[in-house]
């Protein structure tokens, strides 16, 4: 345990260091990002304005609340692209991370978390311009609000970077995958929360959605912030994260031992 | 006349080596059936509250949309690969390959590369298209017709100056494909027509990155009346944004050093 905690720190300190050099392409990627949920945000509150205030429930400020709130989330919830795997083993670069002696999921996650550091940083302004012009609506019904969300989006960050990792491991038995993960990116985008809030979803689909780990992992987070959950509600969705997690976790140490047996570096 | 030559002589070789790959058809029908079925979702749960959009019917959006695959097609198909193998080899130096040919540079990293397959989304976009127009209650003459064309045209060439400019920025930032990142997701934007913005992000789609021209401009010729003025502004722009690109072009090359360098 110790021996991972160290690994950890000095992996976060070297690869911050390392990120904040590329400030500035970090800076335009995550201005680029930003066009996504202010169309959403453009189109829903056009809506619930010419709808006499709102719509489902939400006003344009809910609206404003639940895709500013978004961009953070979407940026926390970035993980290794079950794609990485697709070049990784292709070009045999897994052989040098199976060599040492711990598991390369670790220095997955340090970097990943490292990337969360400089990325706040930035999101920083970028989040204080978006406040300033679309005026978000929170509701803060209790103190335990923000810690909640902070462990919301913590949760929903590793559910989703194991969840990755396990549909990575299609790669060692099949070749071209990405047609599997479009597909998987696509029921992500409509079942999670991303391209709506799902309170404007047919009920039917909310109550798919409860059962897959998408809207945990993104959505969910988001409600906490923007206030619209209860106690219960929230204590609900973390639980659910720790389900998916347990989920993606036990596919992931029960199928990572067959997937290394098949792996054989081309070339090396 | 040589250079319509060199065009069809680049497409062909394009074509062949593309046909080499012919999954690479059907993984690219799937992406696109894929991103067709989540803009329709949008479109239906936007619909399923209200009547229009800022004072947009269904079918006039629909419209917008199956524009903006059509033009998307496009970028993908002629503009986007071309631009990133510039910007690729201004990176690597092996730029000169295309400088030493005995023919204008600007004609021939305009046209090297064409990824046949995105094709697709000209004819899914077209059916959208199509369908929205059988929905509109305006009937469309060949008049109509003929300027939707020409706006597509004009809005296409305009996106091609821009890209160029930004492609240029290769000469002198190492990472100038985080540019193209932007304009990429700028073009998502497009698929709602660029009036239902606020001013900045209106201005930003209108001037900075003709987006308004090469896809809502379009789609409104079609589905909305005929504006004879809007055509001819769109002309202007870009023939400006022609020039401008070209003279920086020729700007940006100086500041090229070449692959020994």
């Amino acid at each position: 345990m110790k021996q991972h905690l160290d690994l950890y720190l000095t992996l976060l300190k070297t690869s911050i260091i390392s990120q904040f050099q590329y400030r500035v392409a970090h800076l335009f990627w995550l201005l680029a990002m930003m066009v996504e949920p202010v169309v959403y945000l453009v189109v829903w509150g056009t809506i619930a304005t010419s709808q006499g205030g709102n719509v489902a429930g939400y006003t344009a400020g809910t609206f404003a609340a639940y895709y500013i709130t978004w961009t953070l989330v979407r940026q926390m919830n970035i993980a290794l692209t079950p794609y990485a795997f697709e070049n990784r083993i292709r070009k045999g670069r897994l052989s040098n991370e199976l060599m040492r002696p711990i598991h390369p999921i670790h220095f997955d996650m340090s970097y990943f978390m490292s990337l969360k550091v400089v990325t706040i940083v930035l999101w920083l302004p970028i989040a204080g311009l978006l406040w300033w012009v679309f005026q978000p609506a929170f509701t803060f019904t209790a103190w335990w609000q923000i810690p909640a969300f902070m462990l919301a989006l913590l949760g929903g960050f590793v559910t989703r970077f194991l969840c990755l990792w396990a549909l990575g491991l299609v790669t060692f038995w099949v070749t071209k995958v990405s047609a599997v993960f479009e597909l998987y990116f696509t029921i992500e985008l409509l079942l999670s929360g991303r391209l709506v809030p799902l309170a404007i979803m047919p009920a039917w689909v909310r109550d798919i959605s409860q059962w897959l780990p998408f809207q945990w992992t993104f959505g969910f987070p988001i409600d906490v912030a923007v206030g619209t959950l209860t106690g219960p509600q929230v204590a609900w969705g973390l639980a659910m994260q720790a389900v998916w997690m347990l989920i993606a976790g036990g596919i992931l140490a029960l199928v990572w031992p067959h997937a290394v047996r098949r792996y054989s570096a081309v070339g090396a | 006349m040589v250079y319509l030559r060199l065009f069809w002589i680049f497409l062909r070789v394009s074509v062949i080596s593309e046909f080499q790959y012919r999954v690479n058809f059907f993984v690219q029908l799937f992406q696109s059936a894929l991103a067709l079925g989540t803009g329709l979702v949008a479109m239906s749960l936007v619909f399923s509250y209200t009547q229009n959009l800022a004072g947009w019917t269904q079918p006039e959006l629909l419209a917008v949309m199956g524009v903006h695959i059509i033009v998307g097609g496009l970028i993908k198909t002629i503009i986007q690969p071309n631009m990133n193998r510039l910007i690729e080899d201004i990176q690597e130096g092996t730029l000169d390959f295309a400088l030493t040919k005995p023919a204008d540079a600007q004609a021939i990293i305009s046209v090297r590369e064409f990824r046949i397959w995105q094709l697709i989304d000209l004819v899914l976009g077209s059916v959208v298209l199509g369908y929205a127009i059988s929905q509109l209650s305006t009937s469309l003459g060949w008049l109509s017709a003929l300027s939707f064309a020409a706006a597509v045209l004009l809005g296409g060439l305009m996106i091609y100056s821009v890209w160029l400019m930004l492609s240029v920025g290769a000469f002198w930032i190492i990472r100038a494909d985080n540019f193209l990142e932007i304009f990429d997701s700028l073009y998502q934007a497009g698929r709602w027509p660029v009036s239902i913005y606020p001013g900045w992000l209106k201005h930003t789609l209108t001037f900075v990155l003709p987006i308004a021209f090469a896809v809502t401009l379009p789609a409104e010729t079609l589905a909305r009346q005929l504006n004879g003025q809007n055509l001819l502004f769109a002309l202007g722009l870009t023939v400006f944004l022609l020039i401008v690109s070209r003279l920086f072009w020729r700007f940006g090359l100086r500041h090229y050093t070449g692959a020994s360098a």
